[in-house]
């Protein structure tokens, strides 16, 4: 019962998201380009339903668009990991012990000890902040994460009976982990993969508040928040609704995630059981 | 035991090679000229000249490489283009406030989220396991430099508990500085407290539901007995294992939230140094805080074979 709760109201709060950042491409309530400085820092009202900025923007559309910046970046930079990690993961599996897989296992050690925000400033010194460097910063500490998920589901399977009988049906390594092995890690890969993009939104909030992630007049959820820091005495709300959207988006995904582990992992199922 | 932790400082030594080759190779592809980099575009070519001298950039690739990594070694990491100080000097200062801060935060987390997980998972199952996990839920989602403006809002803007910023040093005392990291330190908190609570009450779970703690249990031991003399000494593994991990993200954090508060430590170091493109800075400070992070757990791997004698041997 609680396993469904889950499922519901986190794909509902996702499914929002998701749904206001597709609606913002063809329309969103006023243009967010447009600066409107007569109607600057107006409260919530019939025209602008949330109100507006400091210069005179509205806040429904710069969160509307903001969604679809956070949603971007952190979406590609699963990408990234999971089209790099998963395949490393794969090939480590398959040659268990051998020096791939030791090569692969240290490269992965190594990532984890820069924390993925150092990795962020490295490459934003290097290259200059964008949401494309935002992407990248996040997408490489999302590799060694799922080719270590990718290497752990994957030894369990190479143990079984039907993996075997693929190998004296006389098919290689290679084809096994895609045709054979992949198939059937699939479940874990999408939960990890929900958490990854949860983490993703966080972490370009992070990035676009203290100005290394998608550049204005882009608007993000994390620079929105940097920009109202300074009228906090003024107008608490700007510094509120952003914030709001990043929890709601944020604990949306981690339940869908908790869910969806929940209902593909059985074994976790009856442990809590 | 010795065995395991030579074996252990090794790999720690070869990871600290492998990250400072890789930060030098980073800073090195930037495009075109460091020194013209940091100097912009109206630089003369004297001037750019000058500070590739300065940088040592005059040598070839080993020879630049093995004049930082053996500079870091001997504590000189290089002076600071645009503070005119030796960067280890700057490290020095702003270390009083970061390391106090990371520290502050993990003490904070560490002392809700034990008590906390504790009792979430000796009720599982009722209103009170259902409040904690929903409430370690919400923790997670926060973003933490949000929750330090809110931090803000509440006791500094509303109630004037506090201020909203600026760090007043050590020389005044103890007192009015550890004030001053009060609120950073919650806000740093909140997600790592969430995020143990939640290991501690499953590492707890799964330890008590062990063969041992019934054996313990039939031979008259009471709950708590068996819970605090069995149960918490073998769920410190992943509890130690996330202590571990959780310092690599305060570091990180502290970086975000030493902005929000404007306290003068690495973190406003490292964007100063971004912002004024001093590069001698970004790469020694990166390098730095990769450093902090692998020997955390080169000492996270210690206590586990202090904790558990078993990994000793596997070693």
């Amino acid at each position: 019962m609680k396993l469904n709760a889950q499922l519901w109201i986190g794909g509902v709060l996702t499914a929002l998201f998701i749904a206001a950042a597709l609606v913002s491409f063809i329309w969103t309530p006023h243009d967010v380009t447009a600066l409107t400085i007569a109607d600057k820092l107006k409260p919530p009202s019939a025209l602008y339903l949330l109100g507006t900025d400091h210069f005179g923007r509205d806040l429904l559309s710069m969160l509307m668009v903001g969604a679809r910046t956070s949603i971007a970046v952190a979406l590609l930079a699963v990408g990234i990991g999971m089209g790099l990690g998963v395949p490393l993961g794969l090939l480590a599996a398959a040659t268990r012990g051998s020096l791939l897989d030791e090569v692969v296992m240290r490269g992965n050690d190594l990532i984890f000890a820069f924390p993925s925000l150092v990795i962020a400033i490295l490459i934003t010194a290097v290259f200059g902040p964008s949401a494309v460097n935002a992407i990248l910063a996040i997408g490489i500490f999302n590799i060694p994460v799922f080719a270590r998920v990718t290497r752990g589901g994957a030894l369990r399977l190479w143990t079984l009976d039907y993996i075997l009988a693929a190998r004296v049906a006389g098919k290689g390594r290679l084809r096994i982990s895609f045709e054979h092995i992949l198939p059937n890690i699939t479940s874990l890969l999408i939960v990890q993969g929900t958490i990854q993009f949860s983490l993703g939104i966080l972490a370009e909030a992070a990035l676009s508040y203290v100005g290394l992630g998608a550049q204005p007049p882009t608007p993000s959820w994390g620079r929105m928040l940097a920009e109202a820091q300074t009228m906090i005495y003024t107008n608490p709300a700007l510094a509120i609704l952003p914030g709001l959207a990043i929890v709601a988006m944020v604990l949306g995904l981690n339940l869908m995630g908790d869910g969806l582990r929940d209902l593909l992992d059985p074994r976790v199922r009856r442990a809590r059981g | 035991m010795l065995r395991f932790a030579l074996s252990r400082a090794l790999s720690l030594a070869l990871s600290l090679v492998v990250a400072s080759v890789v930060i030098f190779a980073v800073i090195e592809v930037i495009p075109g000229d460091p020194a013209s980099y940091m100097l912009g575009l109206n630089a003369t070519p004297e001037a750019v000249a000058a500070l590739r001298d300065q940088l040592g950039l005059t040598g070839s690739l080993p020879v630049r490489y093995f004049a930082w990594a053996g500079g870091m070694l001997t504590g000189d990491f290089g002076i600071s283009y645009t503070y005119k100080v030796p960067v280890a000097d700057l490290v020095a200062q702003r270390l009083w406030i970061s390391l106090p801060l990371a520290l502050y935060a993990l003490a904070l987390s560490t002392l809700i989220a034990f008590p906390v997980g504790l009792i979430a998972a000796a009720r599982r199952g009722s209103v009170t396991d259902y409040g904690i996990m929903g409430a370690t839920q919400l923790g997670i989602a926060v973003p933490n430099f949000w929750f330090a403006m809110l931090l803000v809002l509440v006791f500094a803007v509303n109630l004037r508990w506090f201020s909203a910023g600026g760090f007043p040093g050590w020389e005044g005392g103890p007192l009015p500085a550890l004030k001053a990291l009060t609120l950073p330190a919650i806000a740093l908190a909140l997600p790592q407290a969430s995020i143990l609570a939640r290991v501690t009450r499953s590492a707890l779970i799964e330890t008590l539901s062990q063969d041992y703690i019934r054996t313990a249990r039939a031979k008259g031991l009471s709950r708590r007995q068996a819970t605090t003399r069995h149960g918490l000494r073998n769920a410190m593994i992943p509890v130690l294992t996330i202590i571990g991990l959780q310092f690599s993200f305060l570091l990180a954090g502290a970086i975000i939230i030493e902005n929000v508060f404007f306290l003068p430590g690495l973190g406003r170091l490292i964007f100063q140094g971004i912002t004024q493109r001093d590069l001698i800075v970004v790469e020694s400070l990166v390098m730095l805080l990769v450093f902090a992070v692998i020997l955390v757990t080169f000492l996270v791997d210690l206590a586990y074979a202090v904790v558990d004698p078993r990994l000793r041997r596997r070693a």
